[in-house]
């Protein structure tokens, strides 16, 4: 089953090999893994993507909690939370495929942020279903360039980590 | 505190902060990144530095002192070649969980990550091996970071730490002051257990009719032995060691039936394979222990208590988890046992006694003293018996190890000093070194195999310079033994690549080290020659023992089998 992971570690230099470290050298799925610093200069925020038995999971979860650079280490999953992901997508937009790609941005809530004379770049936030879903909905031939942030998560209501 | 107002250079805090946490010796070997640390290392007495002849021999030595003390063992090598040689000491500490402090010398910053001479990701190579890392980039930061090491490295599951210097930290300065406490908010390792959990665990060991104990090397490291001991002896229940928990409680004790595993005795895998409760303390549920995770103590509710989170029910499902520190676990159960003033069920714990001395009249460990040709088991039956079972006796990997856990009988812990999870040959030396550094009056002995003891020989050269007598046991049967008895089960006898066709002697090999050698090659001879050789407490002795070539390690449990599906030797084997 597919799990979020949210941690918060050290922001030192090695806390994300660490974390990447330990999921190459046991084995455990790594889907995505996003990282940034939080409101605390000092504290990094981790999103973590991956998918095992409960038992795995388990696994995962202590062996995140006991590196020595995390800080603390929650399971979105287990309770509600809201997921998004930021795509940026590059395309090619000539002729009569730019109002039919305009139509399908707005449809999925997205914007156009750079365009030339031959291309598009879109941006759009959701989860990552949703973004599959407008991807898959594109002719592919446009499809210049991909980007994703992976998955970022926070839990519903007034819980805070 | 005036004297915390000192400016000192990087160098100068090295050392400073190493008095300041006590320590008293440091295994190394110098080079280009370290020099200030050495320089300052010549102007003081208080810390005494052992020059090792490699830096792995370095790393196990401190690692075999540390087992054998409890003290944290604390290293320092130079940037580049230097770090990468601790690599297999710092892996060998990792998987046994023993507290060490490697202090690697780095490159300057600036040249950090230019393929400066003698650079090498030293934070990037050991992080997979080491309980955690630093890199020191201020000297403002050097004290406080070591500190954190030894902190980090002795407290909750004990294991090694790495810290990096680059050689410009050593040489700035800044105001000295050594922190006397740590307050890691992302570090805070659980003690006590919960009380919920062992209050369930409580019940569940009284309403046990086959019980059984099963502990590790969480016993030894948590200095847990005599808890263990009271809190086995209140029950009566037969106890069983792993490999790592030897000594954590008394091999002679009419309660202990030996220790279980690949080559554990035949009445320890049967119990565990049959009991109904198992009270695992301190052990990893390690796959040489094991066997087959599916055919596993298929009766059994099992209770694990371990520091580690991370440790419980990672291989086998536990039914009462307990998260602490085994001392106080234990602890806290015996208390709550007693007051209980409840008792286990007599009648049932009879008959599984009486089931287990049946199993044990098996005699599992069997062999024949009577031939000319030296039985490696005999030889340390002899040791045993000599050294009144009171020595400090490390080994190498193999065969050896595997006879030394069995006929050493190990009364008291940190006796026993072994690479249990990494395996590495060429570990027993060099921590003998380490033991009888920290132990100068006592008999400390190296059982060891002529394939392992090559493996770290260079340190004879170290023994000599400190004055380190330690009694090396050779059991030289002229072939890697345990892979020559694999290939033999295993691979129609094809010796591929297992025996050594130039084996040096020994003799000569001890003597232009500076050091007594002696060739043993008949039964009749091996009691008067290590009579001999303990006699010469001032000479480090190379006891080149002759083996029966043939003899293989008995029970056996084939890798992939079940615990109750062992081989006894030959003319034991049941029909």
């Amino acid at each position: 089953m597919r799990h979020i992971l949210s941690l918060l570690l050290e922001n030192e230099a090695g806390a994300l090999s660490r974390v990447s470290g330990l999921f190459s050298a046991r084995a455990f799925n790594i889907e995505s893994l996003t990282v940034a610093p939080t409101e605390d200069p000092t504290v990094s925020r981790m999103t973590l993507v991956t998918s095992g038995s409960d038992e795995i999971i388990e696994q995962i979860t202590k062996h995140l909690n006991k590196l020595v650079d995390v800080i603390k280490v929650i399971d979105l999953s287990e309770s509600r939370h809201i997921e998004r992901e930021l795509l940026l997508i590059k395309l090619s937009a000539k002729n009569e495929s730019r109002d039919e790609i305009k139509r399908l941005v707005d449809i999925f809530r997205g914007h156009i942020i750079d365009v030339t004379d031959s291309s598009y770049t879109i941006e759009m936030t959701g989860s990552g279903e949703k973004l599959d879903a407008f991807i898959d909905a594109l002719d592919r031939k446009l499809i210049l360039e991909v980007v994703r942030s992976g998955v970022s998560g926070i839990a519903r209501g007034d819980k805070a980590i | 505190m005036a004297k915390s107002k000192e400016i000192l250079r990087g160098a100068e805090i090295f050392i400073r902060a190493l008095k300041d946490e006590g320590v008293k010796h440091l295994f190394g070997y110098p080079g280009g990144a370290v020099l200030h640390i050495y320089d300052e290392l010549y102007k003081q007495e208080d810390v005494e530095h052992i020059l090792v002849r490699h830096e792995q021999g370095a790393v196990h030595a401190a690692d075999g002192y540390a087992r054998a003390t409890g003290l944290p063992g604390v290293v320092l090598v130079t940037s580049g070649p230097g770090a990468t040689n601790t690599i297999t000491g710092i892996a060998t500490a990792y998987m046994d969980s023993i507290p060490l402090v490697v202090f690697t010398g780095q490159v300057p910053t600036h040249l950090i990550g230019n393929d400066a001479f003698q650079e090498v990701d030293a934070i990037g190579i050991t992080r997979p091996c080491v309980k955690h890392n630093f890199l020191v980039k201020d000297v403002r930061d050097l004290a406080s970071t070591m500190k954190r090491a030894f902190y980090v490295a002795t407290t909750g599951r004990p294991g090694p730490v790495v810290v990096d210097i680059p050689k410009d930290i050593t040489a700035d300065s800044c105001e000295y002051e050594y922190p006397d406490t740590v307050d890691m908010r992302s570090y805070r390792p659980v003690v006590r257990g919960h009380p919920g959990q062992i209050k369930r665990a409580a019940s569940l060991i009284l309403s046990a009719k086959k019980p059984m104990i099963y502990a590790g090397g969480g016993v030894i490291l948590s200095n847990a032995s005599e808890v263990l001991i009271a809190f086995t002896r209140l029950l009566g229940y037969p106890i069983t060691n792993t490999l790592m928990g030897l000594g954590g409680y008394p091999a002679t004790d009419k309660q202990f039936i030996g220790m279980l595993g690949m080559h554990g005795t035949y009445e320890a895998n049967m119990a565990m394979h049959n009991c109904d409760v198992l009270i695992a303390i301190g052990a990893r549920f390690d796959d040489r222990v094991t066997g087959d995770l599916e055919q596993f103590c298929p009766y059994a509710k099992i209770v694990q208590i371990d520091i580690d989170p991370s440790s419980i029910a990672k291989n086998v499902p536990v039914d009462i988890p307990i998260v602490g520190d085994v001392k106080h676990v234990l602890t806290d159960l015996t208390a709550l046992i007693k007051a209980s003033r409840e008792k286990p069920d007599a009648e049932s714990l009879k008959i599984w006694w009486d089931q287990i001395k049946e199993w044990q009249s098996i005699n599992c460990l069997k062999f024949d003293r009577s031939t000319e040709v030296i039985k490696p088991q005999y030889v340390i039956e002899k040791l045993y018996e000599l050294t009144k079972g009171e020595a400090y006796v490390t080994s190498d990997v193999g065969q050896h190890q595997m006879w030394a856990a069995q006929f050493y009988k190990f009364d008291k812990p940190r006796r026993w000093i072994n690479s249990g999870g990494l395996g590495t040959m060429g570990f027993g030396l060099p921590a003998a070194m380490g033991v009888k550094l920290a132990f100068p009056n006592d008999i400390v002995a190296c059982i060891t195999g002529e394939a392992s003891l090559v493996m770290c020989i260079q340190e004879l050269s170290t023994c000599l310079q400190y004055g380190l007598p330690v009694k090396v046991i050779n059991l030289n049967n002229r072939y890697m033994g345990m892979v020559r008895q694999w290939q033999e089960f295993f691979y129609a006898g094809r010796y591929s690549h297992s025996y050594m066709e130039a084996i040096p002697d020994f003799v000569k090999l001890a003597e232009s080290f500076g050091h007594t050698g002696m060739r043993i090659e008949k039964t009749a001879d091996v009691e008067a020659a290590l009579k001999e050789a303990l006699a010469m407490e001032d000479k480090l002795v190379l006891m080149d023992f002759i083996t029966d070539q043939t003899e293989n390690v008995y029970p056996m449990i084939a890798s992939g089998k079940g615990q109750h599906e062992m081989h006894l030797a030959p003319e034991r084997e049941l029909a």
